[in-house]
């Protein structure tokens, strides 16, 4: 078998961690061999080995069946080696070509040819089906173009591997179907991928072959054709795990929350919801999905009160609370797991018993005449602890800026459950966390509503969407576009609807959405 | 939490060892010895009980500012507006204390009430500056400073002068918080009340901190606003109180040294106390007990640095710019933070 790289054994601490241990990656010419494991795994530190960021203290690295050593990304370069951050590295206000060329500009006496790098990233951009324009501004364009122009300036170099770090992660539906696709005309070319991700469903659909690491040690490779999504799973957190979520029957009770022709205006007095009604039952899930950016972080933030209202009135079970203060707020009844935890969430230099006490600090028996009461507040905090299994290191004394981010969110949660609200709002409950955490924390969610509490899911995971929801909401540029069964529905007309193609408009305009965004 | 305040403890020891270093090497390049300056320096601040007195003496406004800072930082505000708020405190004390002739308990209660009010009422104003319309508050501050200033230069030579032009009238000896038994137990020191009810402040200041509403509210703006505001605690409230407190502690300062330490208010200076504050409590890691401490530790420097000069030939220039440093590095004792810091924080990066 003809393997292009070769990572052998590689081992690498740092102090006090034993970050990757006898690990080995053996990619095959032409293949797409998915990298999978939890965050903190140790997948990073084992793609800054191969790319040259870090050395490792054991084991080697063949290319093409030569051992080579990897000083710096410069020779990971030269070795045709390429990375595709996940973060990408564009320069804004350049053109696509400009952004490509940076750093191996090609010279006509003492100017620089872009005429010929334009004309050969266009070669290369319809060689493999990636319709990108070289001179087109890197602040125009979308933000799965961007990731294009990443991948072509990886081609432009000559790559003939490529690593791509959680590349979906920013993408909308349509966008990752266009993405499976390049990565199979680049395989077709002899091109070979790893995939770094923790997408089971991504690796079953476009992935030859897995590697699973698992807290820095190597688990196995596995072809991924004979292997399901459970198996993989399993090896990945280390104990068998079902995705299944069961849901009571649907018994919609009274309407808790009704959005009548809001309209909010963002931070640059845009108007980013428009005219946006929309009623929520007790008992029920409703879904929220959208492309990031299209109105659903105001929508949140006018039904919490952190964002004035410009028009349109907010119910919550029959009491207009649109001029209400927070406080007012989640004293009647709204409470509000936030999209970023570390910023808004959680007050990070506290202790996790002060930070449990962050809604509930002026209420007996936490204070009383103005003082806190230190015994009740550390009883409520091992309660909270307990009952939604927050780890850490100190117990209710730990900083909250110490904990991991799975944990971080099982208190936020622990602490907004604990105020038994009528409302429940979550953005993004899951953003980041690790397979065991998201499936923990779906099953909370769904208890909520099995208890007959009112919960609005906005989400940008469209998979978190379609399990939890009853009913879903599609925004797009800050107006509905439709609500749909969960049921009933799937991820393709989810997908379409995002992009602002109305369910009834589908027959007339298919074929026309999507990529165009 | 123990290992949180002994790492605070070795910050606030490290910067004050470079300062010191960094002034031994003063005194080494002026061809003195350094440990023989380092010896009068402190044996002037410490020998006997009149020193140690003055040295009290001169860390109470010390630590009235110290604590000012210090509260307002929690906050996540920057209380750069103590000079104006110790100019006003002890301008409204000195007022009060000029034209009433009352007996001496009740007078001192109303000179410290007024000069309380006064440095609350500047502090106050930055504070809605901020809370309203978003005016960062060192401007605001600074520009009060300079508003007190000149209020003290156009008011006290017209309504209160004293022998001099620059000057106001000397209070009577019950408008002073000298009290006799204190003098006569320090064997006539400058000490006077004003350190009780520094000491006071720092108790009531730690309460407030640690067991209450209103501190874990203002600690939590402080830390991170935005989760303050998600929590439904009043942001902008919390900064107007924060900085009234504040103004009112070194309003208090402002009393402890003109009609405690001083017995005039003087026109045209900007006291030094006030910028002081800052340093102090950066090197008392911004909690009240470490203000204490660093508050102190200004005062034996500030009532040494005169017998030093008398004793060796370190010229008293030398003996400022060694204050000098040790300030400097206490204002950039973060620095010194940070090195700790990164390094435990690398160590617990790699541990993740």
């Amino acid at each position: 078998m003809e393997y292009v790289v070769e990572l052998l054994n590689i081992g690498k601490s740092f102090p006090g961690i034993r970050a990757n241990d006898d690990i080995t990656l053996c990619l095959r010419k032409g293949e797409i061999h998915a990298l999978l494991g939890e965050n903190g795994a140790g997948k990073s530190t084992l793609m800054s080995i191969l790319f040259g960021l870090y050395q490792p203290d054991e084991g080697k690295i063949r290319v093409r069946g030569t051992e080579v050593q990897i000083d710096n990304p410069n020779i990971a370069n030269e070795l045709g080696i390429g990375m595709v951050h996940q973060h990408f590295k564009l320069v804004h206000n350049f053109t696509v070509t400009e952004n490509i060329v940076l750093g191996i500009e090609p010279h006509k006496g003492i100017t620089v040819d872009l005429k010929q790098a334009s004309r050969k990233i266009r070669d290369l951009s319809a060689q493999y089906g990636l319709n990108v324009d070289p001179d087109a501004k890197i602040e125009d364009i979308s933000v799965g173009m961007q990731q294009r122009v990443e991948i072509l300036k990886m081609l432009y170099r000559n790559a003939e591997v490529l690593i791509f770090d959680e590349p979906t992660a920013v993408l909308t539906p349509q966008e990752i179907l266009d993405l499976l696709d390049i990565m199979r005309n680049l395989i077709k070319d002899g091109k070979s991928i790893i995939l770094i991700t923790h997408k089971l469903r991504e690796i079953k659909a476009i992935a030859d072959r897995c590697t699973v690491i698992r807290l820095g040690k190597f688990i196995g490779t596995v072809d991924v054709k004979d292997t399901d999504e459970e198996r993989m799973a399993e090896m990945m957190i280390g104990r068998r795990i079902s995705f299944d979520i069961h849901k009571k029957p649907l018994e919609p009770g009274r309407t808790m929350l009704k959005i009548d022709n809001l309209t909010v205006l963002n931070s640059r007095k845009v108007p980013a919801l428009k005219n946006f009604s929309i009623e929520l039952k007790a008992g029920e899930i409703l879904g929220i999905a959208g492309v990031e950016g299209n109105g659903q972080s105001e929508l949140v933030e006018a039904l919490t009160g952190l964002r004035k209202v410009e028009s349109g009135t907010i119910l919550l079970d029959g009491k207009d609370i649109t001029a209400m203060t927070i406080r007012e707020r989640i004293e009647n009844g709204i409470a509000h797991i936030p999209e970023d935890r570390q910023r808004r969430g959680l007050v990070l230099d506290y202790t996790i018993e002060e930070n449990l006490i962050l809604e509930k600090h002026r209420r007996l028996p936490f204070s009383k005449n103005g003082f806190l009461n230190h015994k009740a507040i550390r009883e409520h905090a091992d309660e909270v602890i307990s009952a939604f299994d927050v780890r850490s290191s100190n117990g209710p004394v730990t900083m909250a800026r110490t904990m991991s981010g799975g944990n971080q969110q099982k208190a936020i949660i622990g602490r907004e459950f604990d105020l038994n609200p009528e409302v429940l709002i979550a953005v993004q409950p899951t953003r980041g966390l690790d397979v065991g955490s998201i499936v923990y924390i779906h099953r909370r969610i769904v208890e909520q509503r099995d208890a007959g509490k009112a919960v609005l899911l906005v989400s940008l995971e469209l998979d978190e969407i379609l399990d939890l929801s009853d009913r879903i909401a599609v925004v797009n540029h800050g107006e509905l576009v439709g609500i749909v069964d969960a049921k009933s529905t799937n991820e393709k007309e989810v997908g379409l609807m995002m992009t602002g193609i109305r369910a009834h408009e589908r027959s007339s305009s298919n074929g026309n959405g999507g990529s165009n965004k | 939490m123990r290992l949180q305040v002994n790492k605070d403890f070795i910050v606030g020891l490290s910067s004050v060892f470079l300062g010191l270093v960094a002034g031994a090497i003063f005194m080494a390049f002026t061809g003195n010895n350094p440990f023989e300056g380092y010896n009068y320096l402190f044996a002037g601040g410490l020998m006997n009980l009149e020193r140690f007195g003055n040295t009290l003496a001169m860390a109470t406004p010390l630590i009235l500012t110290g604590l000012s800072v210090a509260f307002a930082f929690r906050t996540g505000m920057f209380n750069i507006g103590t000079p104006g708020q110790v100019i006003i405190g002890g301008l409204a004390a000195t007022i009060v204390g000029l034209t009433l002739n009352i007996p001496k308990p009740l007078l001192l209660s109303l000179m410290t009430l007024a000069a309380l009010l006064g440095g609350a009422v500047w502090g106050i104003v930055p504070g809605l500056l901020k809370a309203k319309f978003n005016v960062h508050e060192v401007v605001s501050g600074i520009m009060m400073n300079w508003i007190a200033y000149w209020i003290t230069y156009y008011l006290v030579p017209s309504y209160f002068k004293g022998s001099f032009e620059t000057e106001s009238r000397h209070i009577t000896q019950a408008a002073s918080l000298k009290a006799e038994w204190l003098t006569g137990l320090f064997k006539g020191s400058y000490i006077n009340l004003g350190i009780f009810i520094a000491l006071v402040c720092v108790v009531i200041i730690s309460i407030i901190l640690k067991h209450t509403v209103l501190g874990y509210q203002l600690k939590a703006v402080g830390f991170n606003r935005h989760a303050a505001e998600y929590s439904g605690i009043n942001v902008n409230r919390n900064i107007v109180l924060a900085m009234m407190i504040a103004g009112a502690l070194s309003g208090l300062g402002g009393q402890t040294l003109y009609t405690g330490y001083a017995s005039s208010i003087q026109i045209g200076v900007m006291p030094s106390q006030g910028f002081d504050g800052i340093a102090v409590a950066l090197l008392g890691a911004t909690s009240p007990v470490g203000v204490v401490g660093a508050a102190f530790f200004f005062g034996i420097l500030q009532s040494g640095k005169g017998f030093m000069n008398a004793m060796t030939d370190i010229p008293s220039e030398i003996g400022d710019t060694i204050i000098a440093c040790i300030i400097y590095f206490a204002a950039t004792s973060v620095l010194i933070r940070n090195f700790f810091d990164g390094n435990l924080f690398r160590s617990k990066k790699g541990g993740k």
